[in-house]
């Protein structure tokens, strides 16, 4: 082997300013920042970098700055959740990521009745700008980066958060962060949505094309593996339906009549890591090899940025188990350490306590902390992409890309992911590959420690958990009502009629949403201009 | 109704979108020879009740991941036994906190299934404890 040392190994700072561990080893051998075989790794494997990315989309990957950690946090009320972040970014935390409530994400004011028992149950609940300011309190946004999980409602959450920032000073183009904003995968595995597929691609065109020109960095969309591979899917079948719909969404900016270029560099991916160490790092090296390869081969992009998957990561939700719950911490630290070695950006590490309930703050901390851990103790982040040339993980990760490329192929024969995703092809495959898998630890042909081997018979959790106080609705009803009660009514109709004019025409919804916001309109009445003009989607059920 | 089969109704209440269980679950009691009927997602209480009523169900599951179980689970058996099924068993799982087993049990909701309950644990539970109602 020979060593590559293109920065010196001299002490380094994060994005905190913190001192990075100097680069050698607990003995104190030197280590250089990269290693590779003399005349260089094959094509398929490359540099980091450098096309076609498998081992990581920068030259110094965490030598240069090491991963986000963007934990997801909300609940309760705007103020709760406000409370949070601040002890988030108190903590350490990089960035915020936030999780609003279900009636929030499904477009529904707070005294909608179908919002009966869940305002701020699993996030934090906005209906209006005024929660989303209350939101962000004491938070510069032109400093903090932000993250909002939302889709259906994405177009109003953006518009919201525009005018939080307005409130602050800010101005659109200095706002960093991502909205979620990925319906395809709605569609397919999270069901969060107000309208059908096709109308919710074109409220994400007008999204993206006023973006494109009003906020520079910002990303836009979240093409999110992680609800596929919660909802059941493989991890194959997670790469492959993710790129699938990230095709979609490059296919949706092009029919916009965006450039490839200006608009491809803006698009940000969010896979899980699961339990699978070696098959989660190929799946992440195989991702970046696939996208690099469509965005050049297919969308015949001529930028080096536009071909860079820079991706998320969170740990999966759906290996926690309810027993013995302290057993999380280690499955959440092993899931965390593929993340790595799989070369992400950012990542959120999930709590102990999530089979019960939203993370308490002690819970939260500690997986913060193991983050931290990782990145500060054990060194794995001193030298690039560490596992390259491993036998085992380069032919992994090539076996990954033949089998998702596959799938893709199947996808563009049945005419693209919008048909595919109506078709109901990709919900069918994952409901299929959830039940089997539950049938293989049924059968104890997968083992879950506590669940089908070492179960210890203890039938209650001594974790404490958060309790969310039905008084959090009561108050943002009376927010909500308070709220549309001391608005211009005149104008706050006639915003809306603009809103629904633009549904009609095809004009971009974005300017008509930011003055629809400003007249005090709520977050549940515009998305029922959606319902009322493009029609309400509905489960097709089936199982 | 075919005779002898249990008819089940497996139901998603609120607005939580998450239906890998509730799916699982349909499927694992179908296959265990079973009738049943899913209600698709985002349903009210009042929707779960006209189904249970329309399908003539002996049994309602519901699965709730997104908190709102106190709510929602007691809401369907009050509608249930304002339109004469009180007989229909209610049974549910999700993320369902062990503290509030107890309340529920007592609003008549007869098992919660928390996660890690295996497809056969439900299963043998159905069989023992539902009957075809008369």
């Amino acid at each position: 082997m020979s060593k590559r040392s293109v920065v010196a190994p001299v002490k380094q700072t994060n994005e905190l300013g913190k001192v990075v561990a100097a680069n050698r080893t607990m003995s104190g051998l030197p280590l250089a920042e990269l290693y590779e075989p003399a005349g260089g790794a094959p094509p398929t494997v490359g540099r980091p970098g450098e096309y076609p990315y498998t081992r990581g989309v920068y030259d110094t990957m965490y030598r240069g700055r090491l991963w986000t950690m963007r934990m997801f946090a909300g609940f309760g009320t705007p103020e709760q959740t406000n409370t949070r972040f601040h002890a988030l970014l108190k903590a350490g935390q990089t960035g915020l990521s936030t999780a609003f409530d279900m009636p929030t994400l499904m477009g529904r004011d707070p005294d909608d009745p179908l919002s009966l028992g869940e305002v701020g149950r699993e996030g934090v609940s906005i209906g209006t700008v005024d929660d989303m300011t209350r939101l962000f309190a004491g938070i510069p946004l032109d400093q903090v980066s932000t993250s909002m999980t939302i889709n259906a409602s994405a177009s109003v959450a953006l518009a919201f958060y525009v005018l939080a920032a307005e409130r602050q000073g800010v101005s659109p183009n200095k706002l960093r962060g991502t909205i979620q904003n990925d319906m395809l995968k709605e569609f397919i595995a999270q069901k969060e949505w107000v309208t059908g597929v096709k109308p919710s691609m074109r409220i994400i065109r007008d999204m993206f094309v006023w973006c494109s020109k009003e906020m520079p960095l910002f990303h836009p969309v979240s093409i999110s593996g992680y609800h596929i591979r919660e909802a059941g899917a493989t991890a194959v079948q997670e790469l492959a339906f993710t790129l699938a719909d990230g095709i979609g969404y490059v296919q949706c900016g092009l029919e916009a009549g965006l450039d490839v270029d200006a608009f491809a560099p803006r698009l940000s991916f969010f896979f899980d890591v699961h339990n699978d160490f070696f098959e989660e790092v190929a799946k992440l090296r195989a991702a970046r090899r696939i996208w690099a390869r469509v965005m050049k081969e297919r969308f015949k992009a001529k930028s080096a940025k536009s071909l860079l998957m820079r991706t998320h990561c969170q740990t999966a939700g759906v290996s926690l188990t309810a027993q013995q719950p302290l057993n999380n911490v280690a499955r959440v630290a092993v899931q965390a350490l593929a993340a790595v070695f799989g070369g992400t950006q950012s990542l959120h590490t999930n709590s102990m306590d999530e089979t019960y309930a939203l993370p308490t703050e002690l819970a939260a901390t500690v997986a913060l902390r193991t983050q931290q851990i990782i990145a500060d103790e054990t060194g794995v982040a001193k030298v690039i992409d560490p596992l390259a040339g491993s036998y085992f993980v380069e032919a992994l990760t090539d076996r990954m890309e033949q089998a998702a490329t596959a799938i893709i192929d199947k996808i563009d024969a049945m005419g693209g992911i919008v048909e595919a995703v109506e078709a109901g092809y990709p919900q069918r495959e994952i409901a299929t590959s959830a039940y089997e898998f539950q049938r293989r630890v049924e059968a104890n042909e997968e083992i879950v420690v506590g669940v089908n081997r070492y179960v210890d018979g203890v039938k209650h959790s001594s974790i404490p958990t958060l309790k969310i106080d039905h008084d959090v609705e009561i108050g943002q009803i009376d927010a909500i009502k308070a709220c549309r009660e001391k608005r211009d009514a005149k104008a706050a109709k006639a915003a809306i009629d603009k809103v629904r004019a633009a549904c009609h025409t095809g004009d971009n919804l974005m300017p008509r949403l930011l003055d629809a916001g400003r007249a005090g309109c709520t977050l549940g009445e515009l998305c029922n201009v959606y319902r009322e003009v493009f029609g309400e989607y509905r489960d097709p059920g089936g199982f | 109704m075919s005779e002898g089969k249990l008819r089940i109704l497996v139901a998603k209440p609120g607005l939580d979108g998450h239906d890998r269980g509730a799916k699982v679950v349909a499927r694992g009691l179908r296959d265990a020879g079973f009738e049943v009927i899913y209600t698709g997602l985002h349903q009210t209480p009042e929707m779960i009740a006209r189904a249970a009523l329309d399908e003539d169900v002996d049994a309602v599951g519901m699965s709730i991941m997104s908190g709102a179980h106190m709510t929602l689970m007691p809401r369907v058996v009050e509608l249930l036994c304002a339109q004469g099924q009180n007989d229909v068993t209610v049974f549910g799982g999700g993320i369902i906190p062990d503290e509030d087993l107890a309340p529920l049990a007592a609003a008549g909701i007869k098992k919660i299934f928390t996660p890690g309950s295996p497809i056969s644990e439900i299963v043998t539970w159905v069989r023992e404890n539902i009957r075809p109602r008369v």
